[in-house]
């Protein structure tokens, strides 16, 4: 049975941790908010890009002459597995979905006979899928001082795995991060990146017949690494923003925890000081009768 | 009035502009170009220089962009920027520093294509450097 000290100092611990998870899910609803905005202002290019992406590919695609990069190697022997997950914890399972998802497609591919290369972009799905995978990481990338995600990082990251791409040492590349549905609900997703898939809309009215300057070929030579910048940054400010909302649902149920505890323990220690007094009282009566 | 058109210049951060323009010039690849309202459909890529926009109010505003494509319908006309700047916020040190890392990449870079690439994006933002200080 803890003393009544012990009780005391537990529950002022308890407080603290409280207030701090409180503060944790404030901050991350403050930035949970930046980042929705950064994912909604950076949507009208992604949307844009693949519906002219869409357009050109039409035009182009039907003259054979398509990029490597669109119509892939041909083969499928070597797959890159981008994974992008958060650079910090205490958000819940977050981190750990991304990588589950990441671990099972892995596991998959080593299964069907593959050659399975790993690229993570952030420290938690490195740590995690370090244990599993240590030899087949081969490429790492963490963003945990930048304040705010901008274009430059993800085409860092873009131009790194087009250069890896041109040199061959991969076939097939998906890209793992984890989509933003609400605060609440974040979807782990795999994207194939290369070869790039298109969808080419049958949309007549939006497939005017354009003069291509340039040409068709070079412009698509030129969007599609592009454009795969564009996915990568798109799904880094979705990873933002979901893990802004895993944290901050996980701090919410942290604080709530806490609370529950102090109860608890508050219950606890005015039950024991009730006990002591009786036990006093007790004590002084019975010597008094003794006399 | 002449005839006005919806123009958008979007960078993969936001979207800077969306209004009724009268007329856009934008630096593409194969040279200077003014769209006015009912151009035929053209896609072309761009070179590092400056958009000049003239508002249906007749307001004119400059844009420095560093590269893209840019997508032109009858109907409207999209820019898609790799990265833009209002022509007031733009500052020498950064274009200096972008021409810098420009270089230096220029040093590491293997393939004869992705060097004579690298050299032509220095020549198009001296050039432009030189526009913007004057």
């Amino acid at each position: 049975m803890p003393s009544l000290k012990d009780l005391k100092n537990r529950i002022a611990s308890v407080k603290a941790t409280q207030k701090i998870t409180k503060a944790m899910q404030m901050v991350a609803a403050a930035k949970l908010r930046r980042a929705q905005e950064a994912a909604e202002a950076a949507r009208p290019y992604s949307q844009r890009m693949s519906a002219v992406l869409a357009n050109i590919a039409a035009a182009a695609g039907s003259d054979g002459d398509a990029p490597t990069l669109m119509t892939g190697t041909g083969k499928d022997q070597t797959h890159l597995l981008v994974v992008c997950t958060a650079d910090r914890g205490l958000c819940g399972g977050f981190n750990a979905q991304i990588s589950k998802a990441a671990r099972e497609h892995a596991r998959k591919l080593l299964a069907e006979g593959k050659t399975v290369k790993i690229f993570c972009v952030g420290k938690k799905g490195y740590d995690s899928l370090r244990r599993e995978f240590a030899s087949l990481i081969v490429e790492r990338k963490e963003l945990r001082d930048v304040k705010k995600i901008g274009f430059e990082h993800a085409d860092e990251i873009g131009r790194k795995v087009i250069s890896m791409f041109e040199e061959g040492e991969f076939d097939v590349c998906t890209l793992f991060y984890s989509e933003f549905v609400s605060v609440i609900s974040q979807v782990p997703t795999a994207q194939q990146l290369i070869p790039a898939s298109v969808e080419t809309s049958e949309d007549v009215s939006s497939s005017a017949i354009y003069e291509y300057e340039p040409d068709a070929g070079a412009i698509l030579a030129d969007l599609i690494p592009r454009n795969i910048s564009v996915q990568i940054f798109r799904a880094l400010l979705e990873n933002v923003a979901g893990e802004m909302g895993a944290k901050m649902s996980a701090m919410d149920n942290a604080t709530r925890n806490a609370g529950d505890m102090i109860n608890k323990l508050t219950l606890n220690y005015n039950r024991q000081r009730q006990a002591q007094i009786t036990k006093e009282l007790i004590e002084i009566i019975s010597g008094a009768e003794a006399l | 009035m002449a005839d006005s058109f919806n123009f958008e210049l979007v960078s993969p951060e936001r979207l800077l502009v969306s209004s009724e323009v009268v007329s856009v010039s934008i630096p593409a690849t194969e040279g200077e170009m003014t769209v006015m309202a009912q151009h035929s459909p053209v896609m072309t890529t761009i070179k590092p220089g400056i958009v000049t926009v003239n508002g249906v109010d007749g307001k004119k505003d400059q844009y420095v962009v560093f590269g893209g494509f840019a997508d032109i319908l009858p109907a409207g006309c999209t820019l898609l920027a790799e990265s833009a700047v209002h022509v007031d916020d733009i500052s020498k040190d950064e274009l200096d520093s972008r021409i810098e890392a420009a270089r230096n990449e220029l040093k590491d870079a293997q393939h004869h294509e992705h060097q004579s690439k690298l050299e032509e994006f220095i020549y198009h933002m001296t050039s432009l450097k030189d526009a913007v200080v004057e």
